[in-house]
């Protein structure tokens, strides 16, 4: 596997204040990385830096090898980025933007006809080549901005925020354009919606304050969003002695206020208490109701992350 | 190569909007106008003219006055021209496609400037079919013509550099609009401030190389003014533009 994307100890100030701290990280061939991190956490100052619209305080980024201070040329030819605020020209239509931005990244004429009538079709642009852009709505200009980036066929594709806007059916192609993108590309892909990440990313960054406070591949964290308690509610009082001196169990929590006789139990990670729990409710007549482990999501992490730092 | 492909994109853009055709014809409307007043007066003293030994021809007459006009109305249409070449690729973020593409700098900043300096160079030549339809009727000096014609495509030049530059210094295009003109009207007029000859003010004085020129005198100091003046300002251009990456 090629690393394509390495930064290092990348730092950007904006008039004393750190935008973004000390970041490093890299991206191999073929890695889908989601890009987490609360408003104004450094996303989009860490994306802009990538693709060498902002120099950096300090640090040094990388892309398929060519550092993008030094070698900007060779190293943009291997980007495709889509900003935040989409960089469309109202006044063309589809063809005749896409085919500027080729001419932008020196493409060849007869490979310009083939890489347009190509991202057009992943982009689910198809016959809307002769349409203003101004005339499209939101969504359709969105994919105006993917084909734009995935155009020249870049070893690289940054998208900040590329689901914005879009009806989740949109959401949902675009989401499966991405994980194939994925094959052949590496993808950054920055976001506020956390099951985007989960489907379709094979590893998370969160960054939060500027700084790299998580950095895991999906499985990893699927592994710390593995539950560590679990859900039981009984019909009849259960006695509490009994519960909380099963073997495993860390603490156990009564939550009346909804339903009666709710009970969370909390327990080892890694070791598996249901059944124990079911043995025991039916010796002891208690009416078991309800049974199941508690999924932490992303959204906890996020959270639990983030506060942690903030407090 | 690169810079073409700008200028191309930037030169359809403009026809695109109702922007360059209104410039076009109101300025052509206005100097057809002047030419006509100019050819009444020509013939109104050409009688007194004939017996004047070494008296000025039908050239110094029509054609140097036409130019000197023209210059006058760059000065205004100019400005609306450039403003919004690089404020409005900022203000609408579309600066990024450029800056995230392969491409220098300088490219971006030339291909501009070519595309302004394209249509420029329509709007002279239309200006200087009037002068040429003089000559089904009468002789015409070519040289002090092609004089005047050079005069005309050095200034373009610099006063698109400078719009170029005031439009990428500002974040709103009515406010490079306004500065532009400005700059372009004060060193237009500077060596108005003493008419003894201060000779730092008068070599600062577009006005004053311009004449020059449009007299059928070429000096080099007047061209090399005018290449310094469009050259200066285009890598001021170059740099504010590489400066915004390194924004504090």
């Amino acid at each position: 596997m090629s690393t394509l994307i390495e930064v290092n100890h990348l730092t950007r100030q904006f008039s004393g204040h750190y935008a973004v701290n000390d970041v490093s990280f890299s991206l191999n061939k073929g890695e889908v990385l989601g890009f987490l991190g609360p408003n104004g956490a450094g996303k989009s100052t860490t994306m802009k830096m990538i693709c060498g619209n902002l120099t950096p305080t300090a640090g040094e980024i990388k892309i398929g090898g060519y550092d993008i201070i030094d070698q900007p040329k060779l190293a943009k030819a291997e980007l495709g980025f889509l900003p935040e605020t989409l960089p469309l020209y109202p006044d063309l239509t589809v063809d005749e933007f896409l085919i500027y931005c080729a001419k932008l990244h020196g493409l060849r004429k007869n490979a310009i006809k083939k890489a347009l009538e190509l991202s057009k079709g992943k982009c689910g642009l198809m016959g809307m080549g002769l349409r203003l852009i101004s005339h499209l709505s939101k969504g359709y200009q969105q994919r105006v901005g993917i084909a734009q980036a995935i155009l020249h066929n870049p070893a690289v594709i940054i998208l900040d925020e590329p689901t914005v806007g879009l009806d989740p059916i949109q959401m949902l192609q675009i989401r499966q354009l991405i994980l194939e993108l994925g094959q052949q590309h590496s993808v950054i892909l920055s976001t506020h919606i956390l099951p985007e990440v989960q489907q379709s990313c094979n590893r998370v960054q969160i960054i939060h304050h500027g700084k790299l406070v998580l950095n895991e591949s999906i499985e990893g964290l699927s592994k710390k969003m593995s539950s560590s308690s679990l859900i039981a509610r009984f019909r009849q009082q259960p006695n509490e002695s009994i519960l909380a001196e099963l073997p495993h169990i860390d603490s156990l929590e009564k939550i009346e206020d909804v339903k009666a006789y709710l009970y969370r139990l909390h327990h080892k990670q890694g070791s598996d208490i249901a059944e124990t729990v079911a043995q025991l409710a039916v010796n002891e007549g208690w009416g078991l109701m309800e049974l199941y482990p508690e999924k932490h999501d992303m959204e906890h992490i996020f959270l639990s992350i983030t506060k942690e730092l903030t407090t | 190569m690169d810079s073409f492909v700008i200028a191309g994109r930037e030169f359809r853009s403009l026809f695109l909007s109702p922007l360059a055709w209104t410039i076009l014809g109101v300025s052509q409307l206005i100097l057809a106008y002047m030419f006509l007043t100019q050819i009444d007066y020509y013939l109104g003293i050409q009688a007194k003219l004939i017996g004047v030994v070494g008296a000025p021809g039908i050239t110094d007459l029509i054609v140097a006055p036409l130019f000197g006009n023209a210059a006058v109305i760059l000065l205004l249409i100019t400005p609306l021209l450039t403003m919004r070449v690089i404020s409005d690729e900022r203000r609408n973020k579309t600066l990024s496609l450029l800056l995230s593409a392969p491409i220098h700098i300088r490219d971006i900043v030339l291909g501009k400037f070519l595309a302004i300096y394209a249509f420029l160079l329509i709007l002279l030549i239309t200006i200087t079919l009037m002068p040429l339809s003089l000559l089904t009727l009468s002789e015409l000096d070519i040289g002090k013509l092609a004089a005047c014609f050079l005069a005309m495509s050095l200034l373009m030049a610099a006063f698109s550099a400078l719009g170029l530059y005031m439009s990428a210094i500002s974040s709103q295009p009515t406010v490079a609009a306004v500065s532009s003109f400005g700059a372009l009207l004060l060193l237009w007029i500077i060596d108005w401030a003493n008419s003894a000859g201060n000779s730092l003010l008068s070599y600062l004085s577009i006005m004053r190389h311009f004449e020059n020129l449009l007299r059928g005198l070429i000096s080099s100091t007047d061209i090399i003014y005018f290449i310094l003046f469009t050259g200066g300002f285009l890598i001021l251009s170059i740099r504010r533009l590489d400066n915004d990456r390194l924004q504090k």
